[in-house]
């Protein structure tokens, strides 16, 4: 698997990453050796066997621990203590519609 | 005032028969992040904030109150969320970040009583083996200052390393709490996955993290992971049963009267050894063509034998697929850090780039801005191995080749009753001397990597130390639940030797 820089940039732009032309080759080369590694996964048989998104689940069948679904008051304060920017206690973004 | 590296034990015991307060202590620990600033372990310290938990710490023992972990320093990992401290994950992208909320193992731990000094420098969102991905700078290893300390939890091996706290939080996804935890000569455990919380703990890849311990000793860590797991209703993959929320210390200290080590302590143990890990010989698309390294083998075998000399006996086991764990990691992982790290788009919290054009160029520039070079590469990886018509190919695959290889462990473990081996092919290697080529810093994980793909809990316990007099961890792998008996295991094992007592700068 080879990485060229058209395909890193479609990629990239589905990460919402820029990638400046100096990083895009030195990525395409790293990305290309990861791939070298991972490749490896292509030759394992694996007919039959199901997925394993959950650890446990070889042992026993997996159930979320789910509490009720019940709303819980979040205090505005502290929700956007954080925001880079905010606005009559909202979130504020660039305008997106003209 | 005290001694240079202290454990858990001996300070419970000098706070117990008030002989130093909770405050008194938590001022030399402050002291002692002071004194240790080289290493580049600590994050900012805020001494209100250690003062205040100190001093709420002084009142309960006033009060009569004698919990085993109350008015004990420690420090987190800067991947837990603290309502005090700033957490930032290692990442540019969360610097001055402040969480509304404390991460559960956080809360917890305050309950108990203990005093934190503060957050822990580590790998930009645990992303690495080095602490050299931190945004923040690299950690430094005590034994050699020149050497990295492991990583993703590299501040949080040094700092108790070093003896600035006797233990700190961790967490591990693919053997960032074992992997540091060997590199510095200490003790660490990363329990079966869903047995601590995961809420508030910044996530990376989240079928596979998990919190842990680290500590000098067994018995510490077991104080401490005892203190931290348990059921939580905010985290849904935290498990909620009888073995799950079963005590770990109680277990522990159960096993531990139950057998002295010099008594034939390990008579009836089944040990496990991995002959690929012993003889391993990777040679993955020409990268390498050394195995696990002459001076770690020989540390190895020396820990087999003092098990045997007491009983043990040693099963040769097979781990077939022990090399498929690289890739099967590196595309479970980055497929799910690609879609965690996607919620970090310069909104509602984390870093906004000063200049765009349009909300689009805003969230681009802020994540190309926030993000390393690391970072990066794994959202890219993730986002193609997720990718339409990539999805079965990669992403199933590996999920598939997880079965396996969690198979293989669960088929071990009908001829043995806990698996040894190495932690690491190698001792901590020179700062910068593998920073370069990424794919030589995944294969230095070949042996912690499976047991997180299949969510067992591991421990690194100090064994010895190879070239250039760095410290060698002997891993110790349990089946699900078996935090206790492991831990029982290597309590026994640091009876008979005194690696888990031998420190940087007074090593006899």
């Amino acid at each position: 698997m080879s990485f060229d820089p058209t395909a890193l940039t479609q990629l990239a732009k589905l990460s919402s990453l820029n990638l400046a032309p100096a990083t895009l080759s030195q990525l395409s080369d790293d990305m290309s050796s990861i791939f070298g590694l991972i490749d490896a996964l292509q030759a394992v048989d694996t007919t039959g066997i199901a997925p394993l998104s959950h650890p446990l689940d070889t042992i026993a069948d997996m159930t979320l621990n789910c509490r009720e679904d019940v709303a819980v008051a979040t205090d505005p304060v502290s929700a956007l203590a954080n925001a880079p920017e905010t606005e009559n206690g909202l979130f504020l973004v660039p305008r997106v519609i003209e | 005032m005290s001694e240079a590296y202290p454990t858990i034990a001996s300070l419970a015991e000098r706070i117990r028969t008030k002989q130093i307060s909770a405050t008194e202590l938590a001022e030399d620990g402050l002291r002692r992040v002071a004194d240790n600033a080289a290493l580049n372990a600590f994050f900012p310290v805020s001494r209100d904030l250690t003062l205040a938990e100190a001093k709420a710490a002084d009142v309960r023992i006033a009060a009569g109150e004698t919990s085993p972990l109350l008015g004990i320093p420690i420090a987190h990992k800067d991947i837990f969320v603290t309502c005090g401290w700033p957490t930032t994950a290692g990442s540019k992208m969360l610097e001055g970040y402040i969480s509304p909320f404390d991460a559960t193992v956080v809360e917890k731990l305050k309950a108990a009583g203990v005093v934190s000094l503060g957050k822990l420098n580590c790998d930009e969102f645990a992303m690495g083996s080095s602490n050299e991905n931190s945004a923040f700078g690299a950690v430094k290893n005590p034994w050699d200052r020149s050497r990295i300390p492991g990583g993703s939890s590299g501040g949080s091996a040094a700092a108790v390393a070093a003896g600035i706290v006797p233990a700190t939080t961790g967490t591990d996804t693919g053997g960032s709490l074992r992997q540091p935890a060997a590199m510095c000569g200490i003790t660490a455990i990363k329990p079966t996955y869903g047995r601590v919380s995961r809420y508030g703990m910044v996530a990376f890849a989240s079928s596979l993290d998990q919190a842990g311990s680290m500590a000098h000793t067994a018995q510490d860590c077991a104080l401490l992971l005892d203190a931290m797991a348990g059921s939580d209703e905010r985290d849904s993959t935290s498990l909620n049963s009888e073995k799950a929320n079963a005590s770990i210390w109680r277990a522990f200290s159960a096993n531990i009267a139950s057998k002295h080590p010099l008594n034939k302590g390990f008579e009836n143990l089944r040990i496990g050894v991995p002959k690929e890990w012993m003889t391993y010989a990777g040679d993955l698309e020409g990268t390498r063509t050394d195995g696990i390294h002459m001076d770690v083998a020989v540390a190895i075998h020396h820990a087999l034998d003092v098990f045997t000399n007491h009983g043990a006996t040693l099963v040769d086991i097979p781990l077939p697929r022990t090399a498929l764990s690289i890739p099967a990691y590196y595309v479970i992982a980055s497929a799910e850090a690609s879609s965690n790290l996607s919620r970090f788009d310069g909104v509602r919290y984390g870093h906004r780039a000063a200049e765009y054009t349009d909300l689009n160029s805003m969230i681009f520039n802020s994540r190309t801005e926030g993000f390393g070079h690391e970072v990066k590469r794994r959202i890219l990886t993730g986002a193609y191995v997720l990718s339409h018509g990539y999805f079965d190919a990669y992403y199933l695959q590996a999920q598939r080749v997880r079965r396996l290889i969690a198979e293989d462990f669960q088929a071990a473990f009908e001829h043995c009753d806990l698996i040894m081996g190495p932690v690491a092919p190698t001792t901590a290697w020179k700062i910068g001397e593998k920073s370069k080529n990424p794919t030589a810093m995944y294969l230095e994980d070949i042996f912690t990597l499976g047991v997180s793909l299949a969510g067992l809990p591991g421990m690194s316990i100090p064994c010895g130390f190879g070239l250039n007099n760095m410290p060698v961890g002997l891993q110790i792998i349990g089946n699900y639940f078996d935090e206790a008996k492991m831990l029982a295991d290597a309590h026994r094992f640091q009876q008979l030797t005194d690696w888990h007592q031998q420190h940087p700068g007074v090593k006899s």
